[in-house]
C-alpha cells in the first residue's frame, strides 16, 4: 500500500529541509574569506542599537509587571522576602531570554524577510551576484552573524533592565533597598542559572537571523511575496525559538540539575 | 537605414564573435521556455532580440551572466564558456558585462555614490585598490548626465532618472559589453526616447557590443544594427530592422503591427 503524505506535511517538510541547506550554507560561506566586514559592523548597528530601545522598554516593563503580579501571591504564602529570588531567577533563567527574542524576532527577523524579499523581487540580488559580489555572503552571512552577537547582548541588558524594574516596585511598596535587592538576586543565582541561558540567546540569534534571510532571499511572487516572507519569518522564527528553548531546558537540566 | 545595413554586414564580416549561444534549453516544470535558441553577437555590433512577455528573453539574458543555469546548451562569452567557469573566473568576467535591469535595481539603502561606488570596490583584480572614487563616479554621472544627483537616495530620483543611474552604474566597470534588459518598460515616450540616445551615445563613446532585450519596436527600430524575434522558445527570424518590417509572415507581421 502506497503511503500519501498530506500536501501541507509535504510542503513543511520541504521548507525544513531547505532551511537545513541554507543554514548549512550560512556555516560553508561563514567561514571562508572574503570577510564583509564593514556590512558586518552596518548590521551590528542595525540589528543591536537599533533595537536597544525596543527591548529596554519590554524588559523594564516585565520587571515591574511580574513583580506586582506575584507580589500579593507571595504575601499570601508569607514568602515576600523571597521576592528578588523569585523574580531574578525567572527573569534571568527564561524571561528575560525569551521575551526578549521574541520581541527580537518580530523586529528583526520580518525586517530582515522584508528587506530581503524585496532586493530579490527589484533584482537588487541579481544586480549584486552580476556585480562580482557573493550575495549569500553580504546579505545573509552578515546578518546571521551579527544577530548572533547581538540578541545575547540584548538579553543582557534587557534582564539588567528588568531586575531594576523589579527592584523599583520592591523599593517603593516593600521597603527594600536597592543595594539589598541586588546582593541578594545575585546570592542566589549561580553560573546553572546564568551560563545555559546565556548559551541559549546565541541560537536564538542564529534562529532569528537564519529564518529572517531564508525567507527574504527566496520570496517569491512580487510584491506580495515580500509581505508573505515578513510574516512567515515571524511566525517560524517563533516556533523556532520556543523549540529551542524547550531543547535547551531539557539539556540544561540533564546536565545542571544531576 | 542603408548605412545601418552596411554596418550591419561590416560587423558580421570581421566575425570577431563576442557572445556565442548554441542549442540553449531551458524549462520550469512542464513549461518550454528555451527550446534550442542560439546566437552570436560581433563585436561593436547592437542585437536586438524581440519576443513577447513570457518568450523567454530574460531568461536567455540570465543564462548568459550565469544568474540562470541553462538545462543544457553552449553558451560562451568573449571566447569563455560560462558551464566550466568557477566563481572566482566568472565574477572576473562579469566585470568586463554590464546589465542593465529592467527595474534599474538600484540598492536602495545606498546613495547614489555609493551604489556605482559598489561594483568598483568588488573588481579588485580590475581596477586595484581606489582610494578617492569620486572622479571615476562623477565621470560615470556626467556621461548620463545626472551628476547632481551623486548624494541622493535612489527613492528621490524618478524612473528614469534611476535608469540612467543604473546605466552609469554599469559604465563604471568600462564593460565591452552591455545587456539591456527591457531598457525602456514603464517609461514615458519622451524618457524612453531620452534613454535610447543615451544608449546610442554610450555604443558611440565606449565602443561597446550591446545586446538589448526588447518588445519596444521604436527602440528597436533606432538601435537594432541586426535583430532576431524570438517566438516559442527559437529563433523565428532573424535580419536587419527593415528585413522584419518587410516580411510577409503572419506572426513577425503582427508583431510589428501597430
Amino acid at each position: 500500500m502506497k503511503l500519501k503524505i498530506p500536501k501541507k506535511i509535504k510542503q513543511s517538510l520541504t521548507e525544513l529541509g531547505d532551511l537545513s541547506y541554507f543554514s548549512a550554507r550560512f556555516f560553508k560561506e561563514a567561514f571562508r574569506p572574503p570577510f564583509e566586514f564593514n556590512e558586518f559592523v552596518r548590521q551590528c548597528y542595525q540589528i543591536g542599537y537599533r533595537s536597544l530601545t525596543l527591548v529596554l522598554v519590554t524588559g523594564f516593563i516585565i520587571g515591574l509587571v511580574l513583580d506586582l503580579q506575584s507580589r500579593p501571591t507571595m504575601i499570601q504564602f508569607g514568602a515576600v522576602s523571597w521576592m528578588p529570588n523569585m523574580v531574578g531567577i525567572s527573569i534571568v533563567r527564561e524571561l528575560g531570554p525569551v521575551i526578549t527574542a521574541l520581541v527580537c524576532a518580530g523586529r528583526i527577523s520580518s525586517g530582515i524577510g522584508a528587506e530581503l524579499g524585496s532586493m530579490r523581487v527589484t533584482e537588487q540580488i541579481d544586480a549584486m551576484e552580476v556585480s562580482g559580489t557573493n550575495p549569500f555572503k553580504y546579505l545573509v552571512v552578515t546578518r546571521v552573524m551579527a544577530s548572533i552577537l547581538m540578541i545575547p547582548l540584548l538579553v543582557i541588558l534587557s534582564d539588567a533592565v528588568a531586575l531594576f524594574g523589579s527592584a523599583l516596585i520592591e523599593n517603593m511598596k516593600g521597603n527594600v533597598s536597592f543595594q539589598l535587592y541586588f546582593n541578594t538576586v545575585f546570592d542566589v543565582l549561580s553560573y546553572s542559572d546564568i551560563i545555559p541561558a546565556l548559551i541559549k540567546t546565541f541560537f536564538f540569534g542564529f534562529a532569528i537571523g537564519i529564518v529572517g534571510c531564508f525567507k527574504g532571499y527566496y520570496s517569491k511572487k512580487g510584491t506580495a511575496g515580500v509581505g508573505v516572507a515578513a510574516n512567515t519569518a515571524v511566525v517560524m522564527t517563533s516556533l523556532l525559538l520556543f523549540l529551542i528553548d524547550f531543547v535547551a531546558v531539557f539539556i540544561s537540566n540533564i546536565f545542571f540539575d544531576s | 537605414m542603408e548605412d545601418k545595413k552596411n554596418i550591419s554586414k561590416q560587423v558580421k564580416d570581421k566575425k570577431e564573435v563576442i557572445i556565442e549561444i548554441k542549442d540553449l534549453y531551458k524549462s520550469f516544470g512542464d513549461n518550454k521556455v528555451l527550446d534550442g535558441f542560439h546566437m552570436e553577437l560581433y563585436k561593436g555590433e547592437n542585437l536586438v532580440v524581440m519576443g513577447k512577455s513570457g518568450s523567454g528573453k530574460s531568461v536567455m539574458i540570465k543564462c548568459l551572466v550565469g544568474l540562470m543555469q541553462p538545462d543544457s546548451g553552449y553558451i560562451s562569452v568573449l571566447g569563455k564558456e560560462i558551464k566550466k567557469l568557477d566563481r572566482e573566473t566568472l565574477d572576473i568576467l562579469r566585470s568586463d558585462i554590464g546589465f542593465l535591469f529592467q527595474g534599474s535595481a538600484l540598492y536602495d539603502s545606498m546613495t547614489v555614490r555609493e551604489n556605482l561606488e559598489f561594483p568598483m570596490r568588488r573588481h579588485k583584480e580590475k581596477f586595484g585598490v581606489i582610494k578617492d572614487t569620486t572622479s571615476l563616479v562623477t565621470d560615470a554621472l556626467e556621461s548620463v548626465g545626472l551628476a547632481h544627483t551623486i548624494n541622493l537616495m535612489p527613492q528621490e530620483l524618478s524612473g528614469g532618472m534611476q535608469r540612467r543611474i543604473a546605466l552609469a552604474r554599469t559604465l563604471i566597470l568600462k564593460p565591452k559589453i552591455i545587456l539591456y534588459d527591457e531598457p525602456t518598460t514603464g517609461l514615458d515616450p519622451i524618457t524612453s526616447k531620452e534613454i535610447i540616445e543615451l544608449m546610442r551615445n554610450i555604443q558611440i563613446k565606449y565602443g561597446t557590443s550591446s545586446l538589448i532585450i526588447t518588445h519596444d519596436v521604436d527602440c528597436a527600430r533606432v538601435i537594432s544594427d541586426r535583430m532576431i524575434l524570438l517566438v516559442e522558445g527559437i529563433n523565428y527570424i532573424e535580419g536587419t530592422y527593415t528585413d522584419l518590417i518587410q516580411s510577409t509572415d503572419p506572426k513577425v507581421e503582427a508583431f510589428f503591427k501597430k
